[in-house]
């Protein structure tokens, strides 16, 4: 992801995005959706049960009052048996529902002579037919379960073969006798009715395409359903067993038992998911079931759900391609840019930035680059002109340097067939150009005039100062004249006209090869050491000189001193005790005497190299701020 | 409830039946090929209906069983409006089957008939009841309503009673088990095979009911078994054996087959107009699978053993339904039939 493209990745997150809300969005509608149509589904199919069960139950609660009325007759007044013909025979007249009825008595109920007594009166081709009921009619289910609960029943239904195969039922009523204050069971009230009615009214119960209605007895078996084989033939237990179905058993106990409910069910026809409604008839103890066909309620729902599928699908596309095109309008030009931009940075300034046209932050981009490259143009032309004129001045400053050290003698030894003395100097400047200067040369034939000496300041000025001085030197030292004579007459030519305020502390000795004698003055410098034959090192009485360049009405003392055979002077600058290490430590004077004492034994050129040595160890590479100046001069003497 | 005029008019309809289902047969009986020549007419009443607990004879008749082994059956299908002792003593029918108690009664009344195979060894009959009824154990039927079918059928209930020492308060049962359903009584007769079944396919669970098998409680009476008149048997005892040798061959080839004996018998019942279904019919099949073998047996044997016909014929006795019975070996005919090795 890290090094994909900016198209990928806005792609991949946006995307990533719209399809979780395009998902969310889907599930909530799609399940919310169904729940409210599952909701609705329920409310119409409750109303659907209690209508039909109300139905069905008014028919029933009607006909139930038929026998129930003949036999609160029969307890209720005395009869004779003309009686109970006529009183059958009118409730078969009377009531087109009702097919046959018998009042049937006990064995010798009716006569201490008749063992059966059972007047049955039934419609036969649209005639009232009459017989009596010859067979042991004691153990049928219609006579002896409500004897033997002592309550009305209707009977499972059954087909009635003699009324031409429909399915009938029978509600049964005992009857009593209070005989000495005992209640006497005499016999049984029946009414049998066809649930044709019933069938025809279950089975109009049409839901959607495929749903139906179905009605069970309290055995489970069905009286009506759209599966013929299955009326007053199948159980709802036995087509479970069939199936293997243990929750359709469940459910048919539940719908025996006399409960209702809503629930999921798989149809028995279709085999499709169903809700089922169910409820109890309150008259019989029946349950009718209605089966309401999930995928064609949800048919609606189902398209609506598909087209916002596709919707959110097309919109997806949409918003991939919008996505494509404004990511390759956006980096499109940004990979131009780049790839002018590397070019830029390997050093093509001339390389035409790509044309932008739109004004978004890329347009300004373009424009941004564009300024940019042309104020770099602009800055490295400049910069070319810069570097060329400091190159130019850094050239000269060598020049300057080399024409600085040029002045300095550097030819050691200097005097090859002298031997009455040697001497060694060496300036180490701390810039190109520095302001330390050192020098010495014959005045005459036997006097050596020597000098060192530190302009304040440093720099291209210094230098030109230095120059200044030590042609200053050249010329007024000339022979027979004294240190301070020299000094004076430096001093005095510089200070006059010397705006910049420039100032050189200058130790100047002249030595007598010859004697070993030595006149010198001080401008301000530091005490030279004497190395004496004895091994001491000992400062160079002072001549209470001021540094040159500030006053130039200073008169300037000389003092003189004898230099023994093998006795040396050594001269040096600010610049070796001031010299720093990193932890800005100075060198000190102190330690220059020590060093001074360790190398006095050696040669004039190993003194001052020795001394460098020790400064650079000091230093620790350290650059130093100040030039470095050392000279020394070893008298050997005539 | 129209039981009395339904069964007036559907024997009406049964007899037409036969008569039609017999006139092409009457024609065809000029033409029939020798080999058919030489099938020996016969016919066979089971005692109900063609359900499963007579699929063996379907299958036999079917699959060409009989005709293998020379016999031209014909099965006239039993129910509540044909007894087999009545077709078999008006010669109706060649062979029956009965209950093995219902033959000894029989033969005790004066019709000389003889077993010539005791196919099912075990008693299927039981006693049914509700836990909620309170019954768990014999004991508990104390004082409780039992439904019990006619005399034959009492004879294994009263001995229970008799053991356990109980005081019930019988009730008449008829064929439906409703009142036992409504709770018109607190325990019901039932055969394993059927009125069991439908007990548990009118919506109660095995487990809350509670059952006594009769051969559980040294009641095992062997049930049903095949007859045939005596002079029937000595005019062609090879006919007897044939018959018994492919009504056990039928059996076995629908305890092997039970989806085609399934089929058989469905379609039997369908003819005859008698609601019916395919799971109740399998359950059915499937006790008789184990009701016909003794008890820890999976063999066919169709031997009457003379233990077992000296405890019903007492127990007849016992009970006042007969005065006296023939020795076993008047009684019982064996044709082919094998003891369990």
């Amino acid at each position: 992801m890290k090094n994909r493209g900016l198209a990928l990745k806005l792609a991949l997150l946006i995307l990533t995005s719209i399809t979780l809300i395009f998902s969310f969005v889907f599930i909530y509608n799609y399940f919310f959706s169904r729940q409210i149509i599952t909701d609705n589904i329920e409310k119409n199919a409750n109303s659907v049960a209690s209508a039909t069960v109300n139905r069905i139950d008014s028919v029933l609660r009607a006909l139930e009052k038929v026998p129930e009325n003949l036999a609160y007759f029969l307890e209720s007044f005395s009869y004779d048996g003309g009686d109970i013909m006529q009183l059958i025979h009118s409730v078969i007249e009377n009531n087109p529902e009702i097919y046959g009825a018998t009042i049937a008595f006990e064995p010798y109920a009716y006569s201490s002579n008749a063992a059966r007594f059972a007047p049955y009166f039934f419609k036969s081709k649209g005639k009232v037919e009459f017989t009596y009921i010859l067979y042991e009619y004691f153990y049928a289910d219609w006579y002896q379960i409500p004897k033997e609960l002592d309550r009305p029943i209707w009977t499972e239904p059954y087909y009635d073969v003699g009324a031409g195969e429909i399915v009938m039922t029978t509600y049964s009523v005992p009857f009593y006798k209070t005989v000495q204050g005992e209640r006497k069971f005499m016999g049984i009230v029946t009414a049998d009715v066809s649930l044709s009615w019933l069938q025809e009214m279950v089975a109009s119960i049409k839901i959607a395409e495929t749903g139906y209605g179905f009605l069970i007895t309290k055995n489970g078996t069905f009286v009506t359903h759209p599966a013929s084989d299955f009326i007053m033939n199948e159980t709802i237990f036995s087509v479970a067993e069939a199936k293997g179905d243990a929750q359709l058993r469940e459910l048919g106990r539940e719908m025996i038992r006399g409960n209702s409910g809503f629930v999921p069910f798989r149809s028995m026809v279709t085999g499709d998911n169903c809700w089922m409604v169910y409820a109890p008839l309150s008259t019989s103890g029946w349950s009718l079931g209605v089966l309401f066909p999930q995928d064609e309620l949800m048919a609606d729902i189902s398209r609506l759900n598909r087209t916002v599928l596709f919707i959110s699908l097309a919109g997806f596309l949409v918003i991939l391609a919008v996505i494509v095109w404004i990511a390759g309008s956006i980096t499109k030009p940004l990979r131009l840019l780049s790839k002018t931009t590397e070019q830029i940075g390997s050093g093509n300034l001339d390389v035409e930035i790509p044309m932008i046209k739109s004004r978004d932050e890329v347009g300004k981009l373009a424009d941004s680059f564009n300024y940019m490259k042309s104020s770099l143009k602009k800055y490295i032309e400049e910069l070319t002109e810069t570097t060329a004129a400091k190159e130019r001045i850094e050239s000269e400053l060598k020049i300057a340097h080399d024409i600085q050290m040029g002045m300095l003698p550097k030819v050691f030894p200097p005097f090859p067939d002298r031997a009455e003395f040697d001497i060694y100097a060496m300036l180490d400047p701390a810039r190109e150009v520095g302001g330390d200067l050192y020098d010495f040369f014959f005045t005459d034939e036997d006097h050596l005039c020597f000098t060192v000496g530190d302009v304040s300041d440093k720099g291209v000025p210094a230098a030109l100062y230095m120059t200044i001085v030590m042609t200053l030197i050249r010329t007024k030292a000339s022979p027979g004249v004294t240190a301070d004579t020299v000094l004076g007459l430096v001093n005095h030519d510089i200070s006059v006209d010397n705006p910049s305020a420039m100032f050189v502390t200058l130790f100047l000795g002249i030595l007598n090869i010859r004697t070993g004698e030595l006149q010198y003055s001080n401008g301000g410098h530091n005490p030279p050491f004497l190395i004496r034959a004895s091994g001491d090192l000992e400062p160079l009485e002072t001549t209470h000189g001021m540094a040159l360049g500030i006053d130039e009405h200073f008169s300037y003392k000389s003092k003189r001193v004898f230099l023994e055979k093998g006795e040396a002077i050594f001269l040096y600058t600010d610049g070796i005790t001031e010299a720093m290490n990193e932890k800005e430590e100075l060198f000190t004077e102190k330690r220059m005497e020590k060093e001074l004492a360790a190398l006095k034994e050696r040669p004039v050129m190993g003194v001052i190299k020795g001394m460098l040595e020790k400064i650079e160890a000091f230093s620790e590479g350290v650059e130093q701020h100040d030039d470095i100046t050392m000279l020394i001069l070893k008298f050997y003497g005539g | 409830m129209l039981l009395g005029k339904s069964l007036i008019r559907s024997r009406m309809i049964a007899a037409l039946r036969i008569i039609i289902c017999c006139m092409p047969l009457l024609f065809l009986h000029k033409g029939v090929t020798a080999r058919e020549k030489a099938l020996k007419k016969a016919s066979l009443i089971p005692q109900w209906v063609p359900q499963a607990q007579f699929a063996g004879y379907y299958v036999a008749k079917e699959r060409g069983i009989y005709e293998k082994h020379g016999i031209d059956l014909t099965i006239i299908p039993g129910g509540p409006e044909r007894q087999p002792s009545d077709l078999l003593k008006n010669r109706k029918a060649d062979f029956a089957t009965m209950w093995l108690s219902s033959g000894i009664q029989m033969r005790a009344e004066g019709t000389n008939v003889v077993n010539i195979a005791q196919m099912m060894q075990r008693s299927a009959l039981m006693l049914v009841a509700k836990k909620s009824s309170g019954i768990k154990t014999p004991l508990d039927m104390n004082g409780k309503k039992v439904g019990l079918w006619g005399p034959i059928f009492q004879i294994q209930p009263r001995a229970f009673f008799k053991k356990y020492n109980l005081e019930v308060k019988v009730v008449r049962q008829s064929y439906s088990v409703n009142l036992f359903l409504r709770d018109g009584v607190d325990v019901a007769s039932a055969m394993w095979y059927n009125e069991y079944h439908t007990i548990l396919n009118s919506g109660l669970n095995p487990d809350e009911l509670v059952t006594f098998f009769f051969h559980e409680h040294g009641q095992n009476f062997p049930e049903d078994s095949i007859y045939t008149l005596q002079d029937t048997f000595n005019r062609d005892p090879q006919l007897c054996k044939a018959f018994v040798t492919a009504s056990l061959e039928g059996w076995r080839y629908a305890f092997t087959h039970p989806d085609l004996a399934l089929d058989i018998v469905m379609e039997n019942l369908k003819r005859e107009h008698i609601p019916a279904t395919r799971v109740h019919q399998k359950w059915m099949l499937e006790r008789m699978k184990d009701l016909m073998p003794a008890l820890g047996s999976h063999i066919l044997t169709g031997t009457l053993h003379p233990e077992d016909y000296q405890k019903v014929a007492q127990a007849l006795r016992e009970n006042g339904l007969i005065r006296e019975f023939p020795e076993f070996t008047a009684f019982y005919r064996n044709c082919g039939a094998h003891d369990e090795k």
